[in-house]
């Protein structure tokens, strides 16, 4: 049966996972995320659904228990924060070269450095871009409410395994700490070992039996050639991403003369800034990415071409998402960004006055 | 007597394991690491738990384990492999884990993931070959180079005041409360082959058993890197490294052992 609960964004995503079925979980303690550990330890799933839940010794050392787990065709999860999000990079890098399945959670804080504990979303670039080493990308989710937090643990374990790729999740501090109302689904199984081997058993290592060559994990080749050819099998699977998973949200889009995009809780900012303008007069709409990447670029093509005269990218950075915003518009509109740093969340109002300074003056 | 003769059934005294591939080893002539693999394959053969024993292999020259060794296999990126090894073991607690490491991957890099599986008494196998250098990437200095050694980052020989003395990893993790069975073997001669072989059969039974870590340490030669035939590596392994890294039984059965001269 649903159920419904007032928690918090962290929370709600140990509990999604737990409900999903998830095999296992990996982590070590960093604010504004700890709660995702804390609340798995305390449910201890490993005496109803057998999940395995373990503190690492640090972010590098979870990031490779995921990637054990996932080698073994297992439903696996970690999370952190930005400067632990760092250091899991390069296992995130070996993940998608050695194309493992897994679910990363980023509750993003001000950086750079240590930073801050407090919100931020200045952590894009290296959710989108790559942030590791070499030519991958990861599948990234972008919640902007609790009930989201825990949907998205079930989608984003859909698409890690349709892709066999990493899949990041990026949240922010806010949508982390703050506590809403959230339906669960009902409790699935894990995957029983028989399952697990027909659905996963051409690549995991479950162990060689007779009647199939030994499964290897590996990101290595020192062929060259052959090392091009797995490149292009990985762009092919980006590719596919970009054109069957690409999701958003539109509010108010149909009309707008000038439109917001915004992600995460700047999208949840950006809702009460649009009900101001348009309480003004202004025609103004906001579109929300959910993936950012695949990230809806022929969507924010399709409002140039129908004359939409400026966008306002708004984010709790100096200025990351919106060079995409620019490279979709490709010069046919005026495009800003407005954001706060460090850990400071704007409020509607400052993103109003920047829509009506930056964009409509 | 002919040929023919001679090649039956009843004369064989000896196969290659199925558990090694037909791939050409891509190790250096004279390298320990070949007999290394082939033990620790006859071990899983012997048991009986090829169906149940994945192996995690390092960087570091053994990078390539998975070629040879006929098992599933997972490739950790460097020093990671005990991290690994602890979500493999945790996630599938009825199959047989080990990894195969060197010492820069183990020793270095690898330090903290070492000792936490180590500490937390994982139930996996270790085995480690310490042959005192970074082999794959031309004969650096590793943890474990001896005092005055020479390499290509200590040209002038290791010396305390810079690079500390060597470190001696195994005798380290021996002292952690989830280590089971540690000790120190080499694969030199048909005799230490043996040995080795009878503590690797008896780690896995041990990890099989949920006894916690099983460290085997080989130490070992590395003849590209020590810029010396094969013969001579192995004499002068046997006059410098056994020295510092004596052969035998450091940890028996989750209890320190005194003697651990071989
Ligand atoms: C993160 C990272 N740093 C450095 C390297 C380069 N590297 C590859 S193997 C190696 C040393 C391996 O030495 P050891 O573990 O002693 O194994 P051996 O080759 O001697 O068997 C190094 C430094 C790497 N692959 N990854
Ligand atoms: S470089 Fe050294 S460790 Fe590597 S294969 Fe050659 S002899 Fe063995």
């Amino acid at each position: 049966m649903a159920e419904v609960k007032l928690m918090k964004g962290n929370e709600a995503f140990a509990e999604a996972a737990i409900r999903v079925g998830a095999d296992a979980y990996f982590g070590y303690p960093i604010t504004p995320q700890s709660e995702v550990i804390e609340y798995l330890m305390t449910a201890q799933p490993h005496l109803t659904t057998g999940m395995v839940v373990l503190q690492a010794e640090s972010e590098v050392a979870a990031i490779n228990m995921v990637y054990g787990a996932a080698g073994a065709g297992k439903k696996v999860l970690t999370s952190s924060s930005s400067p632990g999000i760092s250091l899991k990079l390069e296992g995130i890098s070996y993940m998608a070269g050695a194309e493992l399945p897994a679910v990363i959670l980023n509750v993003v804080r001000g950086g750079p450095g240590l930073g801050t504990i407090q919100p931020s979303q200045a952590d894009y670039f290296q959710a989108v871009k790559g942030g590791g080493h070499g030519d991958y990308k990861m599948l990234v989710l972008a919640p902007s409410s609790v009930q989201e937090m825990a949907d998205f643990v079930e989608d984003a374990f859909d698409a890690a395994f349709k892709y066999r790729n990493p899949v990041m999740i990026l949240s922010d501090g806010v949508i982390g700490q703050m506590m809403e109302k959230v339906i669960f689904k009902e409790q699935k199984d894990r995957w029983t070992e028989k399952e697990l081997i027909e659905i996963n058993g051409s690549w995991a290592t479950t162990g060689k039996t007779p009647d199939r060559e030994r499964n290897v994990i590996t990101s290595l080749d020192l062929d060259s050639h052959k090392m091009e050819l797995h490149n292009h099998k990985l762009q092919a699977k980006y590719k596919q991403m970009e054109e069957e998973e690409v999701r958003y949200e539109e509010f108010m889009c149909d009309d707008a003369d000038y439109i917001m995009v915004a992600y995460g809780s700047s999208a949840r900012i950006a809702q009460k800034t649009l009900n101001k303008a348009r309480a003004k007069g202004i025609k103004v709409g906001l579109l929300r990415p959910i993936t950012l990447f695949p990230y809806p670029t022929k969507v924010i093509h399709k409002y140039t071409e129908r004359g939409v005269k400026g966008f306002l990218s708004v984010e709790m950075s100096a200025g990351q998402m919106v060079e995409d915003v620019r490279l979709a518009v490709n010069g046919k509109a005026k495009v800003e960004h407005f954001g706060r740093n460090g850990g400071i969340i704007p409020s509607p109002t400052e993103v109003l006055d920047a829509l009506e300074n930056q964009i409509i003056k | 007597m002919d040929l023919k003769d001679i090649i039956k059934p009843e004369n064989l005294v000896y196969t290659k394991t199925k558990n090694m591939t037909d791939k050409e080893l891509s190790y250096c002539p004279g390298c320990g690491h070949g007999t290394a693999h082939m033990i620790t394959m006859e071990a899983v053969e012997e048991l009986d738990i090829t169906e149940k024993t994945i192996g995690v292999a390092p960087v570091g020259c053994s990078v390539l384990a998975y070629e040879f060794m006929n098992i599933d296999m997972q490739q950790a990126a460097h020093g990671r492999a005990p991290a690994v090894a602890t979500a493999l073991s945790r996630v599938m607690p009825e199959k047989v884990i080990f990894t195969y490491q060197g010492d820069g991957d183990l020793a270095a890099i690898g330090t903290a993931e070492t000792i936490h599986a180590c500490n937390r008494g994982e139930n996996i196998v270790i085995i480690f070959v310490n042959n005192g250098i970074y082999g794959m990437t031309g004969g650096q200095m590793a943890p474990t180079t001896l005092m005055g050694m020479k390499s290509s980052t200590s040209p002038y020989g290791r010396t305390a005041e810079q690079n500390g003395n060597p470190l001696k990893m195994t005798e380290l993790v021996a002292q952690l409360e989830g280590t089971y069975n540690v000790s120190r073997h080499a694969v030199h001669t048909f005799k230490h082959v043996k040995k080795a072989k009878k503590a690797i059969k008896q780690a896995f039974k041990d990890a099989m058993d949920k006894k916690g870590t099983q460290v085997v340490e080989i130490v070992s030669n590395c003849n590209s890197g020590w810029k010396m035939t094969p013969v001579k590596s192995n004499e002068w392994m046997v006059e410098n490294m056994f020295p510092y890294y004596p052969l035998g039984q450091i940890k028996k059965n989750g209890v320190l052992v005194n003697n651990s001269k071989d």
